[in-house]
C-alpha cells in the first residue's frame, strides 16, 4: 500500500514506457500527423479500390455523354457522380484511377532517389576527406541544376512515358536524401557503438546496414515523405506540360491540361483533379512534419 | 580572407563547368538529335544531312569541347526553330524572366518577413497559426493549378487582370504571385525560427531592460540578426524562381526564357534549349557564390572552414 499523500499519483511512469510507446503517444496528440495519415490512408485504400469502386473504366468513351457537370450542378446527374470530360469518360474513375499513378509515380520515384541518395549521403559522412568532397560537389552540382527544365528537355528526348517519368525524377530528387544522410551519419559516425562494430571486425556492409541506417532512419523517412510529395507535384507539372505521362492514361496533371481547353464554361474539370492533386501533396507533407515533430521534438520550432 | 574567396570562385566554376558537361552528355544521350530535328518522315539523306551539317556525327567530347568554347565567348550557335541566333533569342527573352523574378522576390519577401516576426512575436497566437496553415496549404498547392485558378477567378469571372501576354504591368500580377507564393513558407518558416532564436538572446533582454519600446526592441535591435538566414536562402530562392519560370511562363504566354525554353524544347532546338540550362545554372551558381561571400564577410566564423 502506498501512502496517501495525492502527489505521486499525478506523476507518469515514463519509465515504463517503451520507445516506441513513446512514439505512439506523441503521435496520438499530433492532429497534423493524424489529419496527414488519415488523408494518406483514405486516398491509397481508394486507389488500390479503384477497380471495385469505379462506375466504368478510366478509358471508357461515352461520346454522346460529353462534358457532363457534376451531379451537384446544373444538367448533372447520379450516372457521373463527377460528370464526364470531353470524350464521354467518367470523371469519377478517371480520378480514382489516376490516385494509383499518382501514387505509383511518387513511390518509385521515391526509392530510386532514396536509394541513390542515401547510399551517397552515408558513403560521404562516413569515410569524409576526398570521399566526401567529392560527393559533396556532386550534390552541389544538382542544386545548381534547373530541375523543372532539365526533366521536361530530358523527357522530350528519351520521349515520354509512364517509366521514363520515373526514371527521370528518381535521378533528380536526390538531393535532399544525400545531404541529410550525410549530415545524421556524420553526427553518429564517431559513436562508442559504431566504434565497437569496428572493433569487432564486422564488415563495413553489415555495419552501415545494422548499425548505421537503423539510427538515421527517421530523418530519412522524413525526406522520403516530402520527396514523394515532391515527385508527385513534379510529374503532374510535366504531365501538364505534355512531356510527362501521355493520353490516355488518367494522370492528374494530364486531366488539369485536357481541362485547360474548356476554362471559360467547366470550371470544374480543372477544380477536380487540382483539388485531389491538392490533397494529396497535403496530406504527404503533413504526415512528413508531423513525422519529424514525433521522432525529433527537440528540433521542433 | 582572400584564400577563402579564391577557394569558393574555384568551386563555383568546376561545379558550372560540370553541370555544363553533364547537361550536354544528357541532351544528346537520347538518341539521335538529328533525327529529331529533320522531324517525321524525314529521309535517311535529309538526316544524314542534318547530322554532318550540324556536326552531331563528331565524337561528343569534340562537340562539347567547340561549343563549350563558342558559349564563353557569348555564342550559343543558331537557333534550329527561331530565325535568329540563340544568343539574340536569350538578350531579347531574358530581361522578362529577370523582372518576373525579382517581382515574384519582392513579394515573397514582403509576405514572408512581416508574417514570420509578427509569428515569433505572438507565438501560439491566431497570426501565428494562421502564418502556419498558410505555409502548409502553400507548399501542397500546385503552382500551375493555382495559375489556372487565378485565371478563372481573375481574367474569367471577375475580368481584372489580362490572362496572358506581356505588354503592360498588369500582366506581371498574376505570374508574380504564383512564382513568389512558392517561395513564401519556406521564408517565413526561417524568419520565425531565426526571430525567435534572437529574441531569447541576452542583448534582446538587455535592450528591454534599459527601458527600449517594444517596436525598438524588435524593428532595430532583433530584425537585423533575425533575418539574415532569410536573406541567405532568398538568393538560392531566386535561382529555383527563375527554374520555375519554364512552367509559369508557358501558362500565361509570358515572352521569357522559360516559356522560349518550353518553346524549343517541343521543336527539338537543341541549342537554344542547351543554352538556356546553361545561363540558368550558372545564374544560379552566380547567386550561390555571392550569398557565401556575403555570410563570410558578415560572420568572420565561417570563413574558418
Amino acid at each position: 500500500m502506498q501512502p496517501a499523500t495525492g502527489l505521486e499519483n499525478d506523476l507518469p511512469e515514463p519509465a515504463l514506457l517503451s520507445p516506441g510507446q513513446v512514439l505512439w503517444q506523441r503521435a496520438r496528440h499530433h492532429s497534423g500527423f493524424l489529419l496527414g495519415g488519415t488523408g494518406l490512408a483514405l486516398i491509397i485504400i481508394l486507389a488500390i479500390a479503384a477497380p471495385l469502386i469505379a462506375p466504368y473504366g478510366p478509358s471508357e468513351q461515352d461520346l454522346l455523354q460529353r462534358l457532363k457537370p457534376p451531379m451537384w450542378a446544373d444538367g448533372g446527374s447520379a450516372i457521373h457522380i463527377l460528370g464526364t470530360d470531353q470524350l464521354g469518360r467518367d470523371y469519377f474513375s478517371r480520378l480514382l484511377y489516376g490516385a494509383r499513378l499518382s501514387l505509383i509515380i511518387g513511390l518509385s520515384a521515391m526509392l530510386i532517389s532514396g536509394i541513390i541518395g542515401s547510399t551517397l549521403g552515408i558513403v560521404a559522412g562516413y569515410f569524409g576527406g576526398r570521399i566526401d568532397l567529392a560527393i559533396t560537389f556532386l550534390i552541389t552540382s544538382r542544386l545548381s541544376m534547373p530541375v523543372v527544365l532539365i526533366a521536361l528537355a530530358v523527357a522530350a528526348v528519351f520521349g515520354s512515358s509512364l517509366e521514363t517519368v520515373i526514371l527521370i525524377l528518381g535521378f533528380l530528387l536526390w538531393d535532399g536524401f544525400a545531404v541529410v544522410a550525410r549530415s545524421s551519419t556524420i553526427q553518429i559516425r564517431d559513436t562508442e557503438y559504431l566504434l565497437a562494430a569496428r572493433a569487432l571486425g564486422m564488415p563495413l556492409w553489415r555495419l552501415i546496414l545494422t548499425e548505421l541506417l537503423p539510427n538515421i532512419k527517421d530523418a530519412l523517412i522524413v525526406v522520403a515523405t516530402l520527396e514523394m510529395a515532391h515527385a508527385i507535384l513534379l510529374e503532374s507539372a510535366l504531365s501538364f506540360l505534355g512531356l510527362g505521362v501521355q493520353p490516355p492514361l488518367p494522370s492528374w496533371g494530364l486531366m488539369i491540361a485536357e481541362g485547360k481547353d474548356y476554362l471559360l464554361f467547366e470550371p470544374w474539370l480543372i477544380m477536380i483533379p487540382g483539388t485531389a492533386l491538392f490533397m494529396l501533396v497535403m496530406s504527404i507533407n503533413l504526415l512528413g512534419d508531423g513525422l519529424r515533430d514525433i521522432s525529433a521534438p527537440e528540433g521542433r520550432s | 580572407m582572400q584564400l577563402f574567396i579564391l577557394k569558393r570562385i574555384g568551386l563555383a566554376f568546376l561545379v558550372a563547368l560540370f553541370v555544363s558537361f553533364l547537361s550536354f552528355i544528357l541532351l544528346r544521350a537520347g538518341g539521335d538529335p538529328a533525327i529529331a530535328m529533320a522531324g517525321e518522315g524525314a529521309s535517311e539523306a535529309d538526316i544524314e544531312f542534318i547530322r554532318v551539317q550540324f556536326g552531331f556525327d563528331r565524337p561528343v567530347m569534340v562537340q562539347y569541347y567547340d561549343w563549350l568554347s563558342g558559349a564563353v565567348r557569348g555564342d550559343f550557335g543558331q537557333s534550329t526553330y527561331f530565325s535568329s541566333t540563340v544568343a539574340e533569342l536569350i538578350a531579347e527573352r531574358l530581361p522578362v524572366t529577370l523582372k518576373l523574378g525579382v517581382a515574384a522576390l519582392i513579394f515573397a519577401i514582403l509576405l514572408a518577413v512581416p508574417l514570420g516576426m509578427i509569428a515569433a512575436v505572438y507565438p501560439n497566437s491566431i497570426i501565428d497559426r494562421t502564418a502556419l496553415g498558410l505555409s502548409v496549404l502553400g507548399q501542397a498547392l500546385p503552382n500551375f493549378w493555382f495559375a489556372l485558378l487565378l485565371i478563372v477567378v481573375f481574367s474569367v469571372w471577375w475580368p481584372l487582370l489580362p490572362p496572358s501576354g506581356n505588354t503592360t504591368w498588369q500582366h506581371f500580377i498574376m505570374p508574380t504571385i504564383v512564382l513568389g507564393y512558392y517561395a513564401t513558407p519556406a521564408l517565413m518558416r526561417l524568419t520565425r525560427s531565426g526571430m525567435l532564436e534572437v529574441l531569447r538572446s541576452d542583448y534582446i533582454r538587455t535592450a528591454r531592460a534599459k527601458g527600449l519600446g517594444p517596436l525598438q526592441v524588435i524593428g532595430k535591435h532583433a530584425m537585423r540578426n533575425a533575418i539574415l538566414p532569410a536573406v541567405s536562402l532568398s538568393t538560392v530562392q531566386f535561382g529555383y524562381m527563375l527554374g520555375g519560370s519554364v512552367i509559369i511562363e508557358s501558362i500565361f504566354a509570358l515572352h521569357g526564357i522559360g516559356q522560349l525554353a518550353w518553346e524549343s524544347i517541343l521543336r527539338a532546338d537543341l541549342a537554344t534549349v542547351q543554352a538556356i540550362v546553361l545561363i540558368l545554372s550558372l545564374i544560379y551558381v552566380g547567386l550561390n557564390l555571392t550569398g557565401d561571400l556575403l555570410n563570410a564577410l558578415l560572420d568572420p566564423r565561417i570563413r574558418v572552414t
